[in-house]
């Protein structure tokens, strides 16, 4: 067991994970200003979850906003997936982003470019 | 009572929609943050300019904000202090930072910003990427990151300059225009 479940601030994200499920869920704005102390219980429950994971895991990124500071720690989080898929499970990464924002499709690629794992980028109408 | 016209005057004709003066706290980030998001919203800009704006926002006050936390400015009585102004011009926007600095910190400043001001938009996209894979964490998370991303959601050349007050100190001016 290492579920985790965040409720979204006006500076961090909503988080899920539902280990039964292979199910993670990154949704909303990460600006904090220290990222690192609040990605650290996601990262540890990815590190605990590999050691037991499905055979699926399905990973939804929608971000509307994200800081520099959060880009490095989501970074590890996409490390720690990719050392899952390379475990036990098949990983998928969806990344949402809205019509027109290029700048967060930008993002997508960018971390696509340096993780060994497909995204797909899905495009989502503004809200 | 002259002065206070004259300072609105001077607002008014350089089109500031927003300035503050004084030490960035973690809750005046939150408070600056929800007021432009307003603004915007009222102003009907794009999402497009308005994601732009905010992220940039976020960028520049959280580098004011983690640059007075440092230790080596807890010693005088003004350096905790900041400027930061935002203004529309001809439906440009502009993020205008100011706050004081170590002058043996300038060279290097100089250095890392024309660097990223002698790439074009792929070199940053790639600079970006390498430094987000391969760069050091700084304990505050950001590592040297804010001011490649800043460049590559201005789509404009970062405006600088560097004031020597003393010895010690200069006065570091940042100009951040958002390419429409």
């Amino acid at each position: 067991m290492a579920d985790l479940k965040l409720e979204g601030s006006p500076k961090t994200p909503t988080i899920e994970f539902n280990s039964e499920a292979g199910y993670l869920l990154i949704r909303g704005r990460s600006i904090p200003e220290n990222s690192i102390e609040f990605y650290k219980p996601l990262i540890e429950a990815l590190e605990t979850y590999n050691s037991n994971s499905q055979s699926n895991t399905k990973v939804d990124i929608q971000l509307e906003y994200f800081n520099t500071s959060s880009s490095k720690c989501i970074l590890d989080v996409f490390k720690k997936l990719e050392a899952i898929n390379s475990g036990n499970s098949e990983v998928i990464i969806n990344w949402y982003y809205e019509e027109d924002d290029e700048d967060m499709l930008e993002a997508g690629e960018d971390y696509q470019a340096i993780i060994n794992i497909p995204f797909k980028m899905i495009e989502v109408e503004e809200e | 009572m002259d002065n206070i016209h004259d300072f609105y005057n001077k607002m008014e004709k350089g089109n500031i929609m927003l300035s503050f003066k004084g030490e960035v706290t973690s809750d005046l980030l939150t408070s600056i943050l929800q007021i432009m998001e307003s603004k915007m919203e009222t102003l009907a800009e794009p999402p497009k300019i308005k994601k732009k704006v905010y992220n940039i926002l976020v960028e520049c006050l959280q580098n004011l904000y983690h640059h007075l936390d440092d230790d080596d400015f807890k010693t005088k009585i003004n350096e905790k202090s900041a400027l930061f102004m935002i203004r529309k011009v001809d439906g440009e926007y502009s993020i205008m930072t100011g706050n004081f600095i170590a002058s043996d910190n300038v060279e290097i400043m100089e250095s890392r910003l024309d660097t990223i001001n002698n790439m074009d938009k792929e070199e940053l996209k790639v600079y970006y990427k390498e430094v987000l894979n391969n760069g050091e964490m700084s304990a505050k998370g950001g590592g040297g990151l804010g001011m490649i991303d800043i460049a590559r959601k201005s789509g404009k050349k970062l405006e600088y300059n560097f004031d020597p007050i003393d010895n010690s100190y200069s006065f570091f001016s940042l100009n951040i225009k958002v390419a429409q």
